[in-house]
């Protein structure tokens, strides 16, 4: 298992003042220091980058982008935060954000009226519908079939692509709602809705999870689902609700993606969303092992990526170039929040300190009971 | 105590063809192997005996090249061996074969003899060579198996089977077995034993590790016994009796212990047996793991299972926990038949069990000491009904008082704790729960004799405000100081089930669980 980010290297004791140190060792150090450097590199590049200005009642300016492109990530990295809490992965989000623009795309072009308030709240229940059994079919071949996560998740990440060119018989369907397109393109109290409903939503995510034990518990089932299971928590049940979330969580950012574009498009929307998700996870110090999890350092991780894009943009990195762009700046900020990296670099510029001892593996699988 | 080997006279007058000198090794903290040393004759069985921490496996590492010693040689066929790293004891001839199986299950058999040095032709694996070496080695070892056929077609037994026959054909000149026969049942231990005796009429020599005594008198032609890291002595079989040997394993010093323990016994008068009893098993088993048994449990009783390591005592344990679930027998909790089909329903029942693996089985290792103590009791009640924060503080501020916790931070990552507060830990997370039936197993090893002796007093409150306690323990002192009934296991079997008043003697437990008999 990998020690939290927090823990840092163990013995390691540099020279630093104890409130430093600790506030290096705090979880969301590295994730929040790092978003903030690329917001700041920004700066130099464009000078108006923090500018906000109100226009139309409405504010505009690169960070409000960086929020509201960025809300369908935050989003989906939301649920998969919990299944990965668990010990689990769900592939299938990508899918389900695009199953979800469709069918409610779907039925709203086919609806008699587009642009009521009725037709639109009935694809929305449609499509949280729907995923909602999506998410249930996933936790279930995993909590009760024990198929492992990746395997029974991959099953619709690859089906469900299918599924939605099903429902869209493989054309875009654009829609002219607009009541549709508030989701993922109006704006309420001078704020895009979707960024608003995205902070809806984490906060009623961060709020039950740690205000009612089931944060802790999901933390018990990942941390050891050995020990869990003789303490009495009732694993499959957990594990079924955090698919469930997790659909209806990458369900709500395929209404956003496809509201913002007022069309759904079964090939694309949402397509490797689920790689972005299990990145900002990562970045956002859960580790893909199980255990703690932090859905603040989800937000900044789903942040950093969608700041990232932003810049890429902004810079005017060629297009032929910019996944390697991205990949070079994701592997700088895993190597720098992984604590053996850091160890290294510490070690090489102190060459005097004595290395950490590189733990004979086989000493720990002594007999030793004195 | 620690007699140096040489004088006895060995069971063949040839060199031996390997041997060990004056081991020493220490890992931190531990003095694991102090002036060890062992001698091995081709075409012997020689068992190595030892208590759980006695220093067996690392011996076997140290022999094997895992591990360098810091004192002492090693010699094979009388030149010095200095080997760096398990390929070169391998080249020395010297095989091992592990408790678990290192193959792979998915590939053929055939493969999995000769992984690693297939016979190629033009740099690729020539395939009809590499089965007809297979199949000529299977013969000569008297093996009846289609080598084209997957390994886990086969079962555990003749799995272990190919992985001796792996060894062997790395020119063993010593096969280590370790526990080979942990997992098996009798016809394929009596199955594997043929094949050992065979590879030992052709003159390999075999260092036998096991926990079965039967098995010791059964194979094997001289043993050495090693205690707490030293070298207790090298004896013939014919000069032992398995009440001696236990003897010489668990140490002679316990005989003077006979009136201290009646002196310091701290159980209180047993109870009253009451009307029915709390929990009570009848033919309770679970095949492979324990035989038939039938236990009661009375309401501020504590009940003793002694017996070596791998005699079945966690085994019977995990069955009234529900941890596995019992495949015969009947269990009756106040009378009422119940069948335990999971922990969650043994927890329902007020029944709490602290595992022995306290890692693996016990600590979510990255929650803090708060969040591990309160688990059971919050699982219990569901994650909608969550403990208020400061009921969880309330309670962490005063288990961690109650039992002395150290560090007294309930918001430490329990990982970071030493094993015997890790242990308090998991107490204080079922006390928590007020159980009716406590099952501890080896809550005091590994841990410092203070926390050891708080632990011990804590059972017998427990027990005599009406707590009912399973105590499992290798200590046998142990067991007698605190059980009012000492249930004594031998080979998956409950063979006995003694009062303990008047006091019993740790002598005749140990006669007990050598000869399997009640009396």
């Amino acid at each position: 298992m990998t020690p939290p980010d927090d823990i840092g290297a163990g013995g390691r004791r540099p020279a630093r003042a104890p409130g430093a140190r600790r506030l290096t060792r705090h979880r969301l150090f590295w994730p929040a220091t790092f978003l903030a450097s690329l917001l700041l590199g920004n700066v130099a590049f464009t000078h108006d980058f923090f500018a906000v200005r109100v226009q139309n009642g409405h504010l505009y300016g690169s960070l409000i982008d960086i929020l509201q492109f960025g809300a369908p990530l935050i989003l989906v990295s939301l649920g998969m935060t919990l299944v990965i809490a668990t010990r689990g992965i769900d592939l299938s989000v990508g899918s389900t954000v695009a199953i979800a623009g469709a069918l409610a795309c779907e039925h709203i072009a086919t609806a008699k009226d587009p642009g009521s308030l009725p037709t639109v709240l009935s694809a929305i229940t449609l499509a949280v519908g729907v995923a909602a059994a999506i998410g249930l079919l996933n936790g279930l071949l995993v909590a009760r079939l024990y198929v492992q996560p990746i395997v029974a998740t991959l099953v619709l990440m690859v089906a469900g692509r299918g599924v939605a060119q099903l429902i869209t018989d493989g054309q875009i369907i654009s829609v002219s709602s607009s009541a549709y397109k508030m989701i993922g393109g109006g704006y309420w109290l001078t704020l895009p809705f979707a960024v608003l409903l995205a902070a809806a939503l984490v906060a009623v995510t961060s709020f039950v999870t740690r205000r009612t034990a089931l944060g802790m518990l999901i933390e018990s089932v990942g941390g050891n689902p050995v020990a869990s299971r003789l303490v009495g928590v009732r694993a499959a049940g957990l594990l079924v609700m955090v698919y469930v979330v997790s659909a209806v969580c990458a369900a709500v950012a395929g209404l956003m993606i496809s509201s913002n574009v007022s069309s759904a498009d079964g090939n694309n929307a949402g397509l490797w969303i689920e790689l972005d998700a299990i990145l900002a996870v990562v970045i956002g110090g859960t580790a893909l092992t199980g255990g703690r999890f932090s859905v603040g350092g989800t937000v900044l991780g789903a942040l950093i990526i969608q700041t990232l894009s932003t810049t890429i943009y902004t810079l005017g990195v060629p297009p032929e170039t910019t996944l390697v762009f991205k990949a070079l700046v994701v592997m700088a900020v895993c190597l720098v929040q992984s604590p053996a990296f850091r160890a290294r670099l510490s070690r090489r510029r102190r060459p005097a300190a004595s290395a950490p001892a590189v733990g004979d593996a086989g000493v720990r699988q002594q007999e030793v009971h004195p | 105590m620690a007699a140096p080997p040489g004088p006895r006279t060995p069971t063949r007058t040839d060199q031996p063809v390997l041997q060990a000198r004056g081991i020493r090794k220490a890992f931190p903290g531990v003095l694991a192997l102090d002036g060890v040393g062992l001698r091995l004759f081709p075409g012997e069985v020689h068992a190595l005996m030892g208590e759980n921490g006695a220093g067996k496996s690392t011996l076997i590492k140290v022999l094997t090249g895992v591990h360098p010693p810091d004192e002492g040689s090693v010699s094979v066929d009388g030149s010095l061996q200095r080997f760096a790293e398990p390929l070169e004891a391998q080249h020395a001839g010297i095989s091992t074969v592990y408790q678990e199986v290192n193959l792979c299950p998915n590939l053929s058999v055939a493969e999995n003899l000769l992984v690693g040095r297939e016979p190629r032709r033009l740099g690729l694996i020539h395939w009809s060579a590499l089965y007809a070496r297979a199949a000529r080695l299977i013969t000569e070892l008297e093996l009846d198996l289609d080598v084209r056929l997957p390994l886990s077609a086969y079962s555990l037994a003749v799995q272990q089977l190919v992985a001796i026959a792996r060894a062997v054909d790395l020119e063993a000149k010593v096969l280590i077995l370790d526990e080979p026969t942990s997992s098996l049942d009798r016809d394929e231990v009596a199955q594997l034993f043929s094949l050992v005796r065979r590879l030992r009429d052709r003159g390999v020599a075999i260092l036998f590790v096991t926990h079965f005594l039967d098995q010791v008198f059964d194979l094997c032609d001289r043993v050495t016994v090693l205690r707490g890291g030293r070298l207790e002595g090298e004896y013939r079989i014919d000069e032992l009796t398995p009440v001696t040997l236990v003897h010489r394993m668990v140490g002679s010093e316990l005989r003077t212990l006979d009136e201290l323990a009646e002196t310091s016994r701290t159980a209180s008068a047993a109870p009253v047996p009451a009307e029915t009893p709390f929990l009570s098993a009848r033919g309770l088993a679970r095949s492979g793991a324990v035989q038939p048994y039938d236990l009661d449990i009375h309401r501020g009783e504590v009940i003793g299972l002694a017996g070596l390591l791998g005699s079945g005592r966690t085994e019977a344990a995990r069955l009234l926990f529900g941890a596995d679930h019992a495949d015969a027998g009947g269990l009756r909790i106040n009378g009422e038949r119940t069948d335990l089909r999971s922990p969650r329903a043994a927890i329902a029942r007020r029944i709490a069990f602290c595992s022995e693996n306290r890692k693996a089985e016990g600590l979510i290792a990255e929650l803090t000491v708060r969040e591990n103590i309160v688990l059971a009791l919050q699982a219990a009640r569901g994650w909608a009904r969550p403990l208020s924060r400061a009921r969880q503080d309330e309670i962490a501020a005063r288990w961690t008082e109650v039992l002395d916790i150290r560090p007294a931070d309930p918001e430490a990552q329990v990982r970071n704790l030493s094993g015997g507060n890790q242990q308090k830990v998991l107490l204080a997370r079922w006390l928590l729960t007020d159980p009716e039936l406590l099952i501890l197993d080896e809550p005091t090893r590994g841990i410092d004799i203070g926390a050891k002796t708080e632990i011990q007093k804590l059972v017998t409150r427990l027990a005599s405000e009406g707590t009912a306690v399973v105590f499992i323990s290798a200590e046998i002192e142990e067991v007698l100081r605190l059980s009012h009934r000492v249930g004594v296991l031998r080979d998956h079997r409950l063979v006995a089930t003694l009062l303990n008043d008047p006091p019993l003697t740790p002598d005749r437990i140990l006669g007990t669980i050598a000869t399997g008999a009640t009396s």
